[in-house]
């Protein structure tokens, strides 16, 4: 490692500190994202295990390697990890910093300080969470969303677990803070609001979801904490209080959250496919506007998440019908990306290869989530493994799909090297295959009535969970595959120049690693948009 | 770096954000108010009068004239009046120093009557009264917390205005605590007739 790190150039070898502490105090912000990288990495490594464990519980009929307890605080504690740890961070904290000041001809965020103090703020909360697990009196079994009255009652370690995602909240809110700032403050000569990449709008979106939705979180998360030292009783009907005014603070949050979590997947995909095509983006006003649209319309339709709690018929009239219309601004999405690669020149380059199972796995979870929103027959679905198999096509199957698109396709430029793209390849397709053979017979079984969150199960619910569980061991297995062909890439990989994959958004202009303060002595000025490939040429490498 | 960036604009801009998570962060608080205030409002006129009005008079008057302190102090540095911007936010400091000891106070002698969030007292008066004090006390501590956070802030940089950091030419440090401080005042506004007053 150490050997290796020594032969990066760029702003691996330039800092004003040595040493560990030129990373830890660093307010680059190349460099906050790399710490980003590798902590959020880390913390989907563990929340991998964590699913694959539930999978292997749910092998067969009956307890198989844990306790029911431990089983309810795997999945509590998977989902925990996997959506305050992994997912919300992931594009936007991550690869947002590494690449969005750089799309927009900056030099860095407008907040460096606050940059980091939202990383320690991540790093802090993802301690306690991980803390939460081996302290006190058990790891949280909540699930992840915390309903009341269960997770006010609970004698496991809920408390601390709920004070770790409000830090983690509030680092959410510092970088949505950081980035619309920067967005509308920092952007080069030359480079307006119709030349950005449509990574830069979709985080735009994004931050202004974390700037405005966050802090319900923060407030929900601190009552119930309060409820739990105090008794107060503000969610229990004995006492005046109501739990359902829990889950719709909670949803609140939590169902403009899933936007955060898949809108800056788009972007990526947006900047991945027309590179790949050699194609500029088609319809690039509706690519941007859907965006905000998405951000808007889906702040108002939280409480499709509660119709079987007992809310009013017209309530569950008025979400389901706001619900139906996200899907517009989606589906645009989805026609622009297919209409782009029309008539292309298409390179099935591993980054494109992720780009388009995103579009194939994103559609069947966005259409699954159609048969949710309508109210009639989510009250067939609810609590069934089918929302469990919805949730994870447009998480996983999407935003970690367009994660793993942006580490194939933004990696080389921040290490300076290229992978294996063979391997890349193969590991791919074992994703792609397991990750549809295992989510496919959750959503299956679901349908045939499984309830999610169960530790044990009828037997004819047998042979779906079985596939279930070999589809994750196919999945597994490209996962490690995927993260070994990365390393030994940025290890020992070829160096590649500053434009491998002959892309035109203004990172690609500058060396691969690029340098601390990104351009040379002079600004950049833009002339032209971000999908102009006339006249670029990619390097050989 | 070696490249210096300032830009004042972007730093007041990114405050306003920061202001609207703190609103948003209240706004959960009042939803609940307003949620059961439709429930209870009996009982939440019943126990609204059992909030002792002067303390809470007294303490918005304290917080209004502290929010027209750090104003004055925002003029004052802008006019290069280093002293006159010190004991401004002195002031300003001692009234948000006021607001808490007069809270302890009120606070004291509600505990002492036995009304707090989980109290046996409060659960005989019934769930509407409960909800009542509940919410009064999770929103005024709320609130209580962020008087002693924005004082803090502004403690901080005065500190930075005697040493020569905060200049006439560069405030917007003072100015993005005030701005703060305002909030802090404003949610007051707010929370001051609806548990005090209306009922």
């Amino acid at each position: 490692m150490t050997q290796s790190t020594l032969t990066y150039t760029g702003f691996y070898s330039e800092s004003p500190r040595p040493g560990i502490l030129g990373w830890l105090l660093s307010t680059d912000h190349k460099r906050i994202g790399i710490m980003y990288l590798c902590c959020i990495t880390t913390m989907f490594i563990v929340g991998a295990c964590l699913g694959i464990a539930i999978r292997l519980e749910l092998i067969a009929p009956g307890p198989t390697i844990m306790g029911p307890q431990t089983y309810n605080a795997t999945f509590t504690v998977h989902g925990i990890i996997m959506i305050f740890m992994f997912i919300i961070p992931s594009v936007p904290a991550a690869f947002g910093n590494l690449v969005l000041p750089i799309q927009i001809g900056a030099r860095d965020v407008s907040f460096p300080k606050v940059n980091l103090i939202s990383w320690y703020c991540y790093v802090i909360g993802a301690v306690l969470a991980l803390f939460s697990i081996f302290s006190g009196s058990g790891a949280p079994d909540t699930g992840w969303t915390f309903y009341v009255p269960f997770s006010t009652h609970t004698n496991t370690n809920v408390s601390l677990a709920a004070f770790a995602a409000f830090m983690l909240g509030f680092s959410s809110i510092l970088t949505g803070i950081n980035f619309v700032t920067t967005i509308h403050r920092l952007r080069a000569k030359g480079m307006t609001w119709g030349r950005l990449p449509m990574f830069v709008w979709t985080l735009y979106a994004t931050a202004w979801i974390q700037v405005l939705a966050t802090p319900m979180l923060g407030i929900t998360l601190v009552l119930v904490i309060l409820e739990r030292t105090f008794g107060a009783g503000l969610f229990d009907a004995a006492r005046g209080g109501d739990p359902i005014m829990f889950q719709h603070l909670f949803w609140i949050y939590s169902h403009p959250a899933v936007y955060i979590m898949i809108l800056p997947g788009m972007g990526v995909i947006s900047e991945v496919i027309p590179v790949f095509a050699r194609k500029p983006l088609f319809g690039y006003w509706a690519m941007a506007f859907s965006s905000l649209a998405i951000a808007f319309a889906g702040s108002l339709v939280w409480a499709h998440h509660m119709y079987a709690s007992g809310m009013s018929d017209f309530a569950i009239l008025v979400f389901s019908f706001l619900t139906f219309i996200v899907a517009i601004p989606s589906a645009i999405k989805v026609f622009n990306w297919v209409s782009t690669l029309y008539k292309g020149s298409i390179e099935l380059a591993p980054p494109m290869l992720y780009a388009l199972s995103f579009i194939f796995n994103f559609s069947i979870g966005g259409l699954g989530g159609l048969a949710l929103g309508a109210a009639a027959s989510d009250i067939h679905l609810t609590d069934t493994t089918f929302v469990v198999g919805h949730f994870h096509y447009t998480m996983f199957g999407g935003l970690g799909f367009a994660f793993f698109a942006a580490l194939h396709y933004w990696l080389p430029k921040f290490t300076g090297r290229m992978y294996n793209h063979k391997i890349a390849v193969i590991a791919w397709a074992l994703l792609f295959v397991g990750f549809n053979v295992t989510y496919m017979a959750m959503q299956a079984v679901g349908i045939q009535g499984m309830p999610r969150r169960y530790y044990d199960y009828l037997p004819e619910f047998f042979p779906l969970n079985l596939v279930a569980t070999i589809g994750s061991w196919v999945l597994a297995i490209g996962l490690i595959m995927m993260f070994v062909n990365l390393w030994q890439g940025m290890r020992k990989g070829k160096i590649i120049g500053k434009n491998p994959w002959g892309a035109a958004t203004l990172e690609w202009t500058v060396p691969s690693p690029p340098p601390m303060d990104n351009f040379g002595p002079e600004d950049p000025v833009v002339t032209r948009g971000p999908y102009e490939f006339k006249g670029v040429v990619a390097d050989e490498y | 770096m070696s490249i210096e960036h300032r830009d004042d604009t972007g730093a007041r801009f990114g405050m306003w954000l920061f202001l609207y998570t703190e609103v948003i962060l209240f706004s959960g608080l009042f939803i609940l108010y307003a949620v059961s205030l439709a429930k209870f409002p009996v009982q939440f006129a019943e126990a609204s009068h059992k909030l002792n009005i002067y303390f809470g008079t007294v303490n918005t008057l304290v917080l209004l004239t502290s929010s027209l302190t750090i104003a004055l102090a925002i003029t004052a540095i802008q006019r290069n009046q280093i002293k006159r911007t010190l004991l401004l936010s002195a002031i300003t400091i001692a009234l948000a120093i006021v607001f808490l000891i007069n809270k302890y106070f009120e606070w004291s002698a509600e505990i002492g009557h036995g009304i707090y969030p989980g109290s046996e007292h409060l659960a005989e008066m019934g769930p509407g009264v409960t909800t009542f004090f509940n919410l009064y006390y999770f929103t005024a501590g709320l609130h209580g917390l962020h008087v002693l956070i924005g004082g803090t802030l502004i403690g901080v940089v005065s500190v930075l205005v005697a040493k020569g950091k905060v200049t006439a030419e560069r405030y917007t440090l003072l100015e993005n605590s005030a701005l703060y401080w305002h909030l802090v005042d404003l949610v007051w506004i707010f929370l001051f007739p609806l548990y005090y007053l209306i009922l």
